[in-house]
């Protein structure tokens, strides 16, 4: 069993970031930067699986700046074998990530594709769902908990009102949820060690996919600052200001 | 409640941009070492940091330890804690490859005493004694006792202890009663009581490995009749333990501080003990294991007011209070963030620029040690050495008195919060103050500084700081951008060679002339000595702004930073140089019936 995990650089989820004064993107410039929670997820997953006999190569993956190669590293030194780097600056969406994602998995011939659900700075929940579309590949996502066997995989879901469990076939793709496992703090020898794991880098040309993106950001705001609150007199009042002030019934 | 992130930005300005650690990957060993490697070292060690070790400060010293008939037992946490920062292999960052270390830097192994000094410093110094005996029997162990103690201390399945304090002598070990007596096979029957023992008895790991001071029946008195010992709580046997040694937790102590640590009364009776080294010459595999452990507590003076600033600051900030004297700073709030107000932002200025300057001065002695320990060249081997030995008394007592001094502003900035045990600020205080003390006083810092170090070689030592720090001057003083930092820094060298010479002077016919003017001269030397880093840093931060535009938020910060410690603190030197300069008269006049 061959596991591919794709991954991203994104900001560190204790970062409190703010819009650029322009609006036109979130400012990122000298923020701490982290492999996206649900990725880490992903590769705890995976390396758990090795661990547990039943995956012999694990796979990680990532496109972004040169200086992404950190999380490959990070991923490595949890448990990844080896890592891909696709080095762009730019920022991909996700219908070019599957794609790319999709020029690997027929290069590397994975039985199984972890990655996270999202990631935490576009949010758009969309790469593992695309990439199952574009390879005709089943796809569990939200996942929280993961059973192989053999050529299918158990995978319960995290739904509205519950848990839901899916049988897939292999090879496919589980995207993450946060409650799937918790991430390991990576061993000091292992950090060590992953320094010398291979990584291989490829630019957008090597791979032949198109990074143009096709959305186009109009504009980026911080949220409004909250406003205090007030004290209503009666029932009345609070459904008059709903209805008409807040405008939500 | 206090929060923590480890300083990464910090750290690795000094780390790469300031002294260039990189380069340490020319000495033998060291060939691995990376900006990347370090950072990514930095980084996961950060995150134990903050997530494990630091949630368990405030409950630990809530909680402290408990004793029960000999048994101590670690507060809620600490166990699991221990086991996550051993099993992650960080007993042995720095630790000999052929026992199972790492091998990597001591300078990486000062970065993460930083951090976990500030996250936990209770918890720190468990696995901080161990590296003190591990030290200990490296130099001066067997071949025997390294194969067998090593590899467990490093593993950190087995900790270590430092065992000199007795309960009638503490800084004088020449009156030590503690008694070894050879039992015909080689090895001793160790009787005696030991006190003060940190991380003596606990329940984190499955053997403590004491390394005791003790007479041998025919030993010289005083000083040179102390010969050390390796006595642990259970006998080795094969690859783990076996019987029970003749060593007990009598009690532990009720403190001031560090609750989570256990201060324990040890006492040996019959226990079975090797020999370390040879007779008699135990004290000076003790000052190996004290040099390690005195710039080890230098670092928790630094990590307490490292963690004591960022919430000084985050309350400042967030609380608001009154306007500013100049007008409303935020006039749709009720009040303006006290960081509006000078006092406020002299304490904040005063713990920024002690912090990052010390970070700087730390890591520079650092960098030194493993330059001293691992380089070819006999010379460099040398300089680095002496600079090391003469950095280390005022390392450990600067950096630990402004330890106590940055907790106290940063707990004043709370205000009356401040005083409140909920909100974490008095911990840091309690906490502080113990490094002032332990480790050899910083009274007996002072006078190692003037009484050894400064003498040491006819000032050879000495030379070891001047040297560059004069050169730096020569080098930078027509530098227009450098002018306002390097001129007061030059002033303030020039007046702590003057102090230095009047000490050798007049300490020469009366050694209470040095005596006097010992703890004063420290602080001049500190202040000096942090003069340099940030005009060093000021250096930097200048063609850091130039290299890296988008960082210029960065640098800036660190240049007004050094402005405020040209301004602010490095004065106090001049202060200090009168104090050296009145002499000892007024010190020792006074009768002392006079009192």
């Amino acid at each position: 069993m061959k596991i591919l995990v794709p991954i991203k650089r994104v900001v560190d989820y204790n970062v409190k970031v703010r819009a650029k004064t322009d609006g036109s993107d979130v400012d990122i410039a000298n923020v701490k930067m982290s492999v996206n929670p649900f990725d880490e997820i992903a590769v705890e997953e995976a390396v758990r699986l090795k661990e547990a006999g039943k995956a012999e190569e694990i796979i990680v993956l990532t496109i972004g700046p040169e200086k992404a190669q950190e999380q490959l590293r990070t991923a490595m030194a949890i448990g990844a074998d080896r890592g891909i780097h696709v080095v762009t600056d730019d920022n991909v969406e996700p219908l070019s990530v599957a794609k790319a994602l999709k020029h690997f998995v027929e290069k590397e011939q994975p039985n199984l594709i972890i990655m996270g659900k999202q990631a935490i700075d576009g949010d758009y929940n969309q790469t593992g769902q695309m990439l199952a579309a574009l390879l005709g590949w089943p796809q569990a996502t939200f996942a929280s908990k993961v059973e192989l066997n053999g050529d299918s995989a158990h995978v319960t879901r995290e739904i509205d009102g519950g848990l839901e469990t899916l049988k897939i076939a292999l090879p496919g793709i589980i995207t993450t949820d946060l409650r799937l496992n918790e991430p390991r703090y990576a061993k000091l020898p292992d950090i060590m060690k992953a320094k010398k794991k291979p990584l291989d880098s490829f630019t957008p040309a090597d791979i032949g996919v198109d990074f143009t993106n096709r959305l186009q950001i109009l504009k980026v705001n911080d949220p409004p600052v909250r406003q205090g609150g007030v004290k209503v007199g009666s029932i009345d009042e609070l459904i008059d200001k709903l209805k008409n002030e807040a405008k939500v019934i | 409640m206090p929060d923590y992130t480890p300083p990464v930005r910090d750290i690795q300005f000094v780390l790469h941009e300031v002294l260039k650690a990189e380069d340490l990957s020319a000495l033998d060993g060291y060939e691995d070492v990376s900006a990347d490697l370090l950072d990514q070292i930095i980084e996961e060690g950060g995150k134990l940091c903050s997530e494990v070790l630091f949630p368990l400060n405030q409950s630990g010293d809530q909680e402290g330890c408990h004793y029960n008939d000999g048994v101590v037992t670690t507060p809620e946490g600490f166990k699991e804690a221990y086991k996550t920062f051993a099993e992650g292999g960080w007993c042995g960052v720095s630790g000999d490859p052929d026992f199972g270390g790492m091998g990597m830097p001591v300078l990486l192994g000062t970065v993460m005493q930083e951090m976990i000094c500030s996250a936990n410093m209770s918890f720190g110094m468990y696995p901080g004694l161990s590296q003190g005996a591990y030290e200990a029997l490296h130099h001066f162990g067997s071949d025997e006792q390294k194969a067998v103690y090593l590899p467990k201390l490093i593993e950190g399945v087995w900790s270590g202890t430092m065992c000199l304090t007795e309960p009638h002598c503490g800084t004088d070990l020449g009156l030590i009663k503690t008694k070894a007596v050879p039992n015909g096979d080689g090895a001793y029957k160790l009787t005696g009581t030991k006190i003060f023992i940190s991380a003596g008895e606990h329940d984190l790991t499955e053997n403590i490995v004491h390394l005791v001071l003790a007479k041998l029946p025919d030993a010289p008195d005083g000083v040179k009749g102390i010969s050390l010992f390796v006595v642990p709580k259970f006998l080795p046997s094969g690859d783990g333990v076996g019987d029970r040694n003749g060593v007990r937790c009598g009690s532990i102590e009720h403190k001031m501080g560090i609750h989570a640590n256990s201060t324990c009364v040890i006492n040996f009776d019959e226990a079975q003990a090797e020999l370390v080294g040879a007779p008699h010459k135990g004290l000076r595999a003790m000052f190996t294991m004290m040099n390690a452990a005195r710039l080890g507590v230098g670092m928790q003076g630094l990590g307490i007011a490292e963690i004591a600033y960022q919430n000084g600051l985050a309350y400042a900030k967030d609380r608001l209070q009154m306007r500013s004297l100049t007008g409303a700073k935020a006039p749709d709030k009720p009040a303006d963030p006290i960081i509006v107000h000078p006092d406020v932002r002299r304490m904040l200025l005063k713990a920024k620029a002690f912090t990052e300057g010390a970070r700087a001065l730390s890591y520079y002695a650092g960098m030194n040690l493993d330059i001293a320990n691992k380089s070819t060249d006999p010379q460099e081997k040398l300089r680095a050495d002496d600079l090391v030995a003469l950095l280390t008394p005022i390392i450990k007592a600067f950096q630990t008195d402004m330890g106590l001094e940055i907790a106290v502003d940063m707990q004043q900035v709370y205000g009356g919060h401040g005083y409140i045990a909920e909100w974490g600020m008095e911990q840091y205080v309690r906490d502080a103050r113990i490094a002032q003390i332990y480790e050899g006083t910083n009274g007996i810092q002072a006078l190692d500084l003037v009484g050894r170090k400064m003498s040491q070689s006819y000032g050879r030592l000495l030379r070891r700081f001047f040297h560059p720090a004069l050169q730096f001057v020569e080098d930078h003083q027509n530098d227009p951008d450098l002018a306002e930092f390097v001129l007061p820094f030059a002033k303030s060298l020039m007046k702590l060679q003057q102090a230095t010479a009047m000490i050798a002077q007049r300490g020469l016919k009366n050694p209470d002339e040095a005596g006097a003017a010992s703890v004063d001269y420290l602080r001049q030397f500190a202040l000096v000595a942090l003069g340099y880093m940030w005009c060093r840093m000021v250096k930097t931060a200048l063609e850091g702004k130039e290299n890296n535009a988008g960082d210029a938020a960065f640098y800036d910060a660190k240049i007004a930073t050094a402005k405020f410690f040209m301004h602010r603190m490095l004065p106090e030197a001049d202060a200090r140089f009168k104090m050296v300069m009145a002499g000892a008269g007024s010190i020792m006049e006074l009768d002392e019936a006079a009192f």
